[in-house]
């Protein structure tokens, strides 16, 4: 998986990538384990949710202000 | 060995006859000791009435979100509040997509949009994505666009698509609970405009919508009635946001009763592994699958959620001695 060009090294996300909510608020155990079948459906960085394309062998998630992620 | 298997083996593997409603759900009531020889009579059905071949192909979503329709499972209605956006898919994307596709040694590739029916925009953006497919990638083209009228299914057939896929999703009289905005006659009406142009219909569900198992009979009987060219079965994957999102997901032998019911029911079809899979039978239910009647496999990921490595499911098919269908022998 590649990490957006626009966010500084060694930041870590605030918001989980698939339900929205805080990282910090409780575990994403679930999240974590559901991801490894779905593709990321917000913006880990700002929690905007993103435009995101499933094609048959990877994905690509766009937000608007911190760009692609893809797999 | 139950009755029921007995007669099956008369019926459905002597005669090529499927069974009717009420033997559906003997199978689908079966106690679990005896799974495994339903399971064993519905590949020998397979074998039989189909042969070892394995049809293989792969989907994407040319239009994804936003859908005006409120199916209950789909993370796709822009009526629920799914994280899912509305996006499109470009045309070079398209064919990039089909020709990973074709690398994989399918024979069937299935554009999908998430929409009531087509409009002219997403009917320009199919005619211009099945030709660019067709001048440069060996496969055959299927879709899936939701209702359609007459003149849209003539032109579907003068594009040169082969297969159209329409889900009845469930049993009738389920129906009104999972959707509300269409009927189901609206979709049979549709399945059988498709099935009078020629084109080859392609027609399932999804299982574990909270439908109960006299309606899982009633739904294998009505797709038996409709006799579709490929069954695709779905398992229920609940979607965050969606008013099934909340739904258990089917215990893996209740999946697999389903599988050996349908092949009982359906001879002669092709029972194509769809999506869910992965969360309700895993890696060894997908095994017993095409060991109990599947006879057809999406690989790679799906519309919204991403799947097995093609390459796993290709492994397992060389593994069980099933050959992959050769396009020659599809064209
Ligand atoms: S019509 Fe199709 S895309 Fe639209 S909500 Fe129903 S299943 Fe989802
Ligand atoms: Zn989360
Ligand atoms: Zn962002």
């Amino acid at each position: 998986m590649t990490v957006q060009p626009t966010v500084p090294s060694g930041t870590t996300p605030a918001w989980c990538d698939r339900c929205g909510e805080a990282t910090g608020d409780g575990p994403h155990d679930a999240c974590a384990r559901a991801r490894e079948l779905e593709p990321p459906r917000y913006c880990a960085w700002c929690r905007r949710r993103m435009k995101v394309q499933v094609v048959p062998t990877g994905w690509t998630a766009v937000c608007v202000e911190h760009g692609e992620v893809r797999a | 060995m139950p009755e029921i298997l007995d007669q099956a083996r008369a019926r459905v593997l002597g005669d090529g006859v499927g069974l009717d409603e009420a033997g559906v759900l003997a199978v689908l009531t079966l106690p679990d000791e005896h799974l495994p020889a339903a399971l064993q009579l519905a590949h020998e059905v397979r074998m039989r009435w189909c042969g070892p071949e394995v049809e293989v192909e792969g989907i994407v979503s040319l239009k994804t979100g936003g859908c005006p329709e409120d199916c209950h499972f789909c993370s796709q209605s822009g009526l629920f509040t799914s994280p899912v956006r509305s996006v499109w898919l470009d045309i070079p994307s398209l064919v990039e997509a089909a020709k990973q596709t074709a690398a994989t040694g399918a024979t069937e590739f299935c554009i999908v949009a998430a929409v009531r029916g087509p409009d002219a925009r997403l009917m320009k953006q199919m005619r211009e994505g099945v030709a660019a497919i067709r001048a440069e990638v060996d496969i055959q083209v299927a879709a899936s666009l939701g209702m359609l009228t007459q003149e849209q299914v003539d032109e579907l057939v003068d594009m040169g698509v082969h297969r159209y896929n329409h889900n009845l999703e469930t049993c009738r009289s389920y129906f009104p609970n999972v959707v509300t905005t269409h009927t189901w006659e609206e979709r049979w009406e549709t399945l059988r405009m498709v099935r009078d142009s020629g084109m080859e219909v392609c027609c399932g569900g999804i299982l574990g919508l909270g439908e109960t198992v006299e309606q899982r009979a009633e739904f294998a009987a009505q797709l038996a009635e409709l006799d579709p060219h490929e069954v695709p079965l779905n398992f229920l994957n609940p979607r965050p946001g969606t008013p099934l999102g909340d739904r258990p997901v089917v215990e893996g032998k209740d999946a697999l009763r389903a599988i050996a019911a349908f092949r009982l029911a359906m001879p002669r079809t092709l029972l194509r592994y769809a999506g869910g899979r992965e969360i309700t039978l895993g890696d060894l239910g997908t095994r017993d699958g095409l060991l109990g009647g599947v006879n057809a496999v999406i690989v790679g990921n799906y519309l919204t959620t991403l799947g097995r490595p093609a390459s796993d499911d290709l492994a397992l098919l060389e593994d069980l001695k099933m050959p992959v269908k050769a396009l020659s022998a599809t064209l």
